[in-house]
């Protein structure tokens, strides 16, 4: 690898007094990542209520389940109820921004998805979930990162994967390269010089611990690329409001490297709040100011995209359900299944995808908790195979009997 | 290429040969401050070691003058309480008001009937809700930095993490001071039994993991008479039932570990020997929330928990079922894993866990006996676990504070730019904590974070921080911002 130092002593100074790095020059050719496809994962951290997400109202076992949080029967196109979807399901009524979405097609649901690991911890529940093995605590990357490994891509820019968080997550975790940055605007060398830069940059170079050599590569690679490049000062398209919060920063971030031609091809976003052991609501409530927020954050990426959405599929995950019934302070507990939703150009939207395993006491998992009818890691399957182009799923889904018969069938083929 | 002790020489002025001492100083302490090596070098290592393990036998004046300086300094709860928090009515008054707004009040509207609640009220106030969580950040800071009970400091920022309580949990803010000074820092050197139950009779973890709101199902308290002696929270709702939230976390996050045996079974079982576990005043303006045992909540009849009959009681189930997992196997090598993760590196070795996990049973969890079997062991002090951890975000801002010998006039940017690295303190929602491993803390954000709070620090750039920049010398702020800075 060619140094700068070593590129400086061969006369690059002058490119340099220009501002513009020797690496960043290269990467003046096409920007987007070689199959122009974005898959971007949005991590609900704390167990969503997916039975109050999406609504199973025509299931006898619902209501009765849920005496003070159930949301009653669509009404027409009343806001206080669930919003029908297809005569059985209905949307939460706060999640109403998405209901355009979910007619034109282009919002998919998966309902009772989950991980078929019997474990009720949200530690453990999200690690599995993130790290695609669940069960097996000893794997040591994550889903996500596998599916770039799976495809080793020379062209790739160093926003190939991209997390808008302050950490890396799990799932983002292991050999191919991934940058975190809470804020574009944060991400950067504040007051130092470019001279200081680039000493901290062979410091971390020559660095002993592999994660702080690896980490400052991306670091300086990624500065280096902003150097010429200004996402951060792209405006979302018109009609398109984020929510103010988290989660709102996040998918327009999302949406500004995508918009700039970043090169990414995953991104990850996560929301966390969804544990609401008390008081959790129906209409109004704790979940509701969640979906809301949910709702608006990803209709305001839909619009803001705009056209490019055919290249791009968002994903919700969650690490489980909670149960079915109620608990004894209007909340839920721990449960099993949740649900999840694609939304995206490629999507077979407009539907509720998955087997529905029924309310019926008889039909629950250990007698509480909606059953997994879905396991997850078939939607990751899909999602790696049918949008990223990953050939060999094995990498991506380690021990995973995987078949594209079992692809919940969310995307097109 | 220098060695992370060879680089902290350069820093600090030690001589190579007292690398003993400062793998110490970076372990027991936040980091060695300019002249820390020679002072344990004079009085000895071991005694040092042993004067830390004895933090009631060490002056520190120093710190708490700092601390002084904060508003909420020396506040009891209902004190902060009544100072700082928006009484009940005033806020029923703002969701009224903004309720009446009609069906998509934009957000700047909503803020503004907030702003016009606060321009009332703050007259009479001390400063916003906010200004608590600010100053229990500082707090946590100046003690880091200042304190000359390190060791206990450290261990109290542990169990904390351990036992996390989230501040922005309706009222937790105003709880956590207490939680710290009474419930956590007392025992972070004494009995995990004791430490356990301290904290499952707080205000701050009963509200936090919901069970102060947990009943026996089909509980209805609107047949209580008033003025009863052992009443429930007038703000309770009237009908209630179990909650899991309490139970799970007991023993999957404090005691036992997710493998350490237990089942979903045992999860409601032992939710229900906590039922009546609740807090009074919780919700009342002004009050000093306690902990209080409320008969008619208790859910009746015998428990099994894990093989074991809790025979039917009352209050005493629960403190049954505390004993029961603080000397439970499981627990002691689960707390032991920990502590030596903490300790001595991100895969502590599996027989110094054995040792230490062993001394936790013969003495029924005495925290100080299991650290001395840590700082006894050859682990400890192998040549390979010197520089073998990754700093968390905090404890490289802290270490960095203190090896540059900062003075804090105010440590509100500190706490924001730990926020800036992932690491918000007393702000970690999920019930888990931090992690203690490097993967959690290196990423490029966070490291570009890093490389900042050095630069401005040693360039006295850091806003409300006094350095000497010429007394450091020019390349401070390299050395801050080095790998081998980020390690301990």
């Amino acid at each position: 690898m060619t140094t700068r130092r070593a590129f400086l002593g061969r006369g690059g100074l002058a490119l340099v007094s220009f501002g513009l790095a020797p690496r960043s020059l290269a990467r003046l050719a096409p920007l987007a990542n070689s199959r122009g496809k974005t898959l971007v994962v949005l991590f609900q951290r704390g167990a969503c209520d997916g039975l109050n997400t999406v609504i199973p109202y025509a299931d006898r076992g619902y209501r009765a389940a849920r005496p003070s949080i159930a949301i009653p029967v669509p009404r027409g196109n009343a806001r206080d109820a669930a919003l029908d979807l297809d005569g059985f399901f209905g949307l939460h009524p706060a999640l109403l921004p998405l209901l355009p979405l979910w007619k034109d097609g282009s919002l998919g649901i998966v309902h009772a998805i989950g991980s078929p690991d019997p474990t009720r911890s949200h530690f453990d529940a999200q690690d599995f979930m993130e790290s695609g093995t669940p069960g097996i605590k000893s794997t040591q990357d994550g889903w996500l990162n596998r599916c770039l490994q799976a495809r080793p891509d020379p062209e790739a820019t160093p926003f190939r994967a991209v997390s808008l968080t302050p950490t890396l997550p799990r799932a983002l975790a292991g050999r191919a390269p991934a940058v975190a940055l809470a804020s574009l605007r944060d991400f950067g060398l504040g007051a130092s010089s470019l001279a200081v830069s680039r000493r901290f940059e062979d410091m971390y170079a020559a660095a002993e611990a592999p994660g702080l050599r690896g980490s400052g590569r991306e670091a300086f690679d990624a500065l280096d690329m902003l150097r010429t490049a200004d996402p951060a000062g792209l405006r979302p398209a018109t009609g398109a409001v984020y929510p103010r919060g988290p989660l709102g920063e996040s998918l327009q971030q999302i949406a500004q490297l995508i918009k700039a031609q970043m090169g990414v091809e995953v991104a990850f976003a996560e929301i966390g709040g969804w544990d609401h052991h008390a008081a959790e609501g129906a209409v109004d409530g704790q979940l509701a100011i969640r979906l809301r927020d949910l709702g608006s954050a990803l209709a305001a990426f839909h619009r803001d995209l705009g056209s490019r959405m055919q290249d791009v599929v968002v994903a919700t995950m969650t690490e489980f359900g909670r149960t079915v019934r109620e608990n004894g302070n209007r909340g839920t507990d721990h449960g099993h299944a949740s649900v999840a939703f694609v939304l995206g150009g490629a999507v077979r939207g407009g539907r509720v995808h998955g087997r529905w395993p029924g309310l019926a006491a008889g039909e629950l998992y250990e007698g509480r908790d909606l059953a997994v009818t879905t396991d997850f890691r078939d939607l990751v399957a899909e999602l790696a195979s049918r949008h990223l182009g990953v050939a060999d799923l094995s990498l991506v889904l380690p021990r995973f009997d995987w078949s594209p018969e079992r692809f919940p069938g969310v995307l097109r083929a | 290429m220098l060695s992370a002790a060879s680089l902290l020489s350069l820093l600090l002025a030690v001589p190579a040969d007292d690398a003993g001492i400062l793998h110490a100083l970076n372990r027991l302490t936040w980091g060695p401050r300019p002249g820390d090596v020679a002072r344990v070098r004079a009085v000895g290592l071991d005694r040092w070691v042993e004067e830390q393990l004895h933090p009631d036998r060490i002056e520190d004046l120093a710190v708490e003058a700092r601390l002084a300086s904060l508003g909420t300094a020396g506040l009891s709860t209902a004190e902060l309480r009544r100072s700082y928090e928006v009484p009940k009515d005033a806020k029923r008054e703002m969701k009224q008001k903004q309720a009446a707004m009609g069906d998509s009040p934009s957000e700047e509207q909503l803020r503004a009937v907030k702003r016009e609640m606060y321009l009332k009220l703050l007259p009479r106030m001390a400063g916003r809700p906010q200004e608590v969580i600010d100053e229990l950040q500082e707090a946590k800071l100046l003690r880091a930095v200042y304190s000359e009970r390190q060791l206990a400091d450290v261990l109290t920022d542990f169990w904390m993490n351990h036992f996390n309580v989230y501040a922005a949990k309706g009222p937790d803010r105003y709880l956590l001071a207490e939680y710290e000074s009474q419930a956590i820092r007392p025992h972070a050197l004494g009995r995990f039994e004791d430490l356990l139950l301290a904290t499952a009779q707080s205000p701050a973890m009963l509200f936090y993991l919901d069970n102060w709101i947990s009943a026996a199902p089909g509980t209805d308290l609107s047949v209580l008479r008033r003025g009863m002696k052992k009443r429930p929270d007038p703000e309770l709702p009237r009908s209630l039932g179990l909650n899991e939230n309490y139970a799970r976390e007991i023993m999957e996050l404090h005691t036992l570990g997710v493998d350490g045996g237990y089942t979903q079974k045992d999860v409601s079982e032992v939710a229900r020997s906590f039922t009546g576990w609740t807090v009074r005043g919780l919700r009342t303006d002004g009050a000093t929330p306690e902990f209080v045992f409320v008969p008619f909540m208790h859910a009746r009849g015998d428990k099994q928990v894990l093989g074991r009959t809790v025979a039917s009681g009352g209050k005493d189930e629960g403190e049954r079922v505390i004993r029961l997992l603080a000397t439970h196997p499981s627990t002691a090598r689960f707390i032991s894993t920990k502590i030596a993760r903490r300790f001595v590196s991100d895969q502590p070795p599996p027989a110094l866990v054995d040792r230490m996990a062993a001394t936790f049973r013969e003495t029924r969890g005495e925290i100080r006996e299991v650290m001395r079997t840590l700082l006894r062991s050859p682990e400890f002090v192998a040549a390979d676990a010197r520089g073998a951890k990754t700093k968390t975000p905090l404890e490289f801002a802290v270490s960095a504070l203190r090896a540059t010998g900062a003075d804090l006039l105010s440590a509100r940017e500190v706490a924001e730019r730990l926020d800036h690295m992932g690491m918000p303190l007393y702000m970690t929602q999920p019930p888990t904590g931090y992690k203690d491993t490097a993967e959690a803390w290196v990423s490029s954000a966070g490291l570009l974070a890093r490389l900042n709070f050095a630069a401005d620090l040693a360039a006295g750039r850091l806003m409300g921080t006094l350095v000497d920049p010429a007394s450091l010398g020019p390349e401070a702020g390299l050395k801050l911002g080095s790998p081998e800075f980020q390690r301990r």
